[in-house]
């Protein structure tokens, strides 16, 4: 999974001839986040919502393009105007930024897919104190120029989101033998009696599920291993 | 009796932790020792309780739809939910700065123990997340509101406190090297949240 996105990342580089723009520092913005600095599971930001709307892949999915939007907008937002927020109430102002684009969002998703929206229940306010939007700002917008902002936020919510539709994978095909809502274990499975794991459906196994892509990540990735 | 009945059920069956996975990013960064751990719980458990009745009150008398009747007739259709976010979220970051020039001035040793913790408060999802299942459970009167701001804010330090026991120990223990550190706090919490859903279909 994280290989394609990578892939994908490449490519979009290589179709912009504009060089400055795709320095190699810039490329590394976009594709540091999808493993090396992935926010889930190294910076450990966002983990919240991450876990919980992870039952189906259109949920997820649908999560991760909402997150998306709010960071490229508050990252942008705050990347302008990052010379004129008084440092001491830096806080309540990105908080601001950040909870005008969600209302946007939840309008959004209200108008076009309210069962989704109404399935994501508060999760889509909870974006406003994702904890992966406020540290970029922090770490980030606040420090630099627009554009590097911008491939900060595609980076990071891209990394964020692939983690959080992986983790859908899973859960909906052993939970309830769907992908995007649509059966895909043939009925012959159920006749010979295979069941349905339902504990993946319980919001327990979101984290056993997160554990284990970090488990493989770092055994993959040694030098990402902690001390204890 | 619906006091205890909220109270419990908050603590327990809704934990913020174990069944909604709410201020996650601060219970894995804050659980590695149990006296940050009880700190950053005893802060939650304050902020809760304030923040989730005064939202009640602008969620009952300012944002709802005809809420604002008490103003005047004019008012009586007016639908502002639409802004309970932005209004919730302003709410939680300067009740959060009051409360923390407020305990400075009147409890220095109280300060002393919960004060870097205080600002990390603003964006912890839990204080949120409080709120708008306030909103979205509609519960009849303030006192409930309350109870179940003090009983959420207890859920999420029991469950803080007890990772970081068990972290402090797992010291010692051999675990897989990749492993380590965060991924076996999932694993934990994971098993911990399922041991908690015995608790579910608890009445009083």
């Amino acid at each position: 999974m994280s290989e394609t996105a990578e892939a994908q990342v490449q490519d979009e580089a290589a179709v912009e001839p504009k060089e400055p723009l795709f320095s190699a520092k810039n490329k590394r913005l976009l594709s540091d986040p999808l493993n090396d600095d992935n926010p889930i599971t190294i910076q450990v930001l966002g983990i919240c919502s991450a876990l919980a709307i992870t039952v189906q892949v259109k949920q997820a999915f649908v999560m991760a393009v909402s997150v998306l939007f709010v960071m490229i907008g508050a990252n942008l937002i705050v990347s302008w105007m990052r010379n004129l927020i008084p440092s001491r109430v830096r806080i309540i102002v990105q908080l601001v930024i950040v909870a005008a684009l969600v209302i946007l969002v939840d309008q959004v998703l209200k108008a076009f897919v309210y069962d989704v929206s109404k399935q994501l229940s508060v999760f889509v306010g909870l974006i406003i104190t994702n904890c992966i939007i406020m540290g970029r700002l922090e770490a980030f917008a606040l420090g630099n120029k627009a554009w590097p902002s911008f491939l900060d936020a595609i980076g990071n919510a891209a990394g964020y989101g692939w983690i959080l539709i992986a983790v859908a994978v899973v859960r909906e095909f052993f939970g309830s033998g769907k992908f995007w809502g649509i059966q895909v274990i043939p009925d012959a499975f159920y006749e010979m009696g295979y069941f349905n794991n339902g504990f993946m459906i319980l919001p327990p196994m979101a984290l056993v599920v997160v554990g284990i892509i970090i488990w493989i990540q770092r055994s993959k990735n040694t030098k990402l291993i902690e001390e204890n | 009796m619906d006091y205890i009945n909220i109270f419990v059920k908050s603590i327990f069956i809704d934990n913020m932790i174990f069944a909604y996975f709410l201020g996650m990013c601060s219970y894995l960064a804050v659980s590695k020792t149990v006296k940050t751990g009880v700190g950053l719980g005893a802060a939650v458990i304050f902020v809760l309780g304030i923040t989730v009745p005064i939202n009640y009150l602008l969620e009952n008398y300012v944002l709802k739809e005809g809420a604002l009747a008490w103003l005047s007739d004019d008012f009586a259709t007016v639908d502002l939910s639409f802004l309970s976010f932005i209004m919730f979220i302003a709410v939680i970051a300067s009740m959060v700065q009051l409360v923390e020039m407020a305990v400075e001035k009147f409890a220095p040793a109280l300060y002393g123990a919960l004060g870097i913790f205080l600002p990390l408060i603003a964006v912890n999802c839990s204080i949120l997340g409080g709120s708008l299942f306030m909103q979205e459970r509609q519960y009849a009167n303030i006192g409930e509101a309350t109870v179940f701001g003090l009983g959420s804010g207890v859920g999420w330090f029991l469950a803080i406190v007890a990772i970081a026991a068990i972290r402090e120990k797992i010291r010692y223990s051999n675990v897989p090297a990749p492993l380590r550190g965060l991924g076996i706090t999932f694993i934990l919490t994971g098993l911990m949240g399922i041991a908690f859903m015995s608790f579910m279909g608890i009445e009083l």
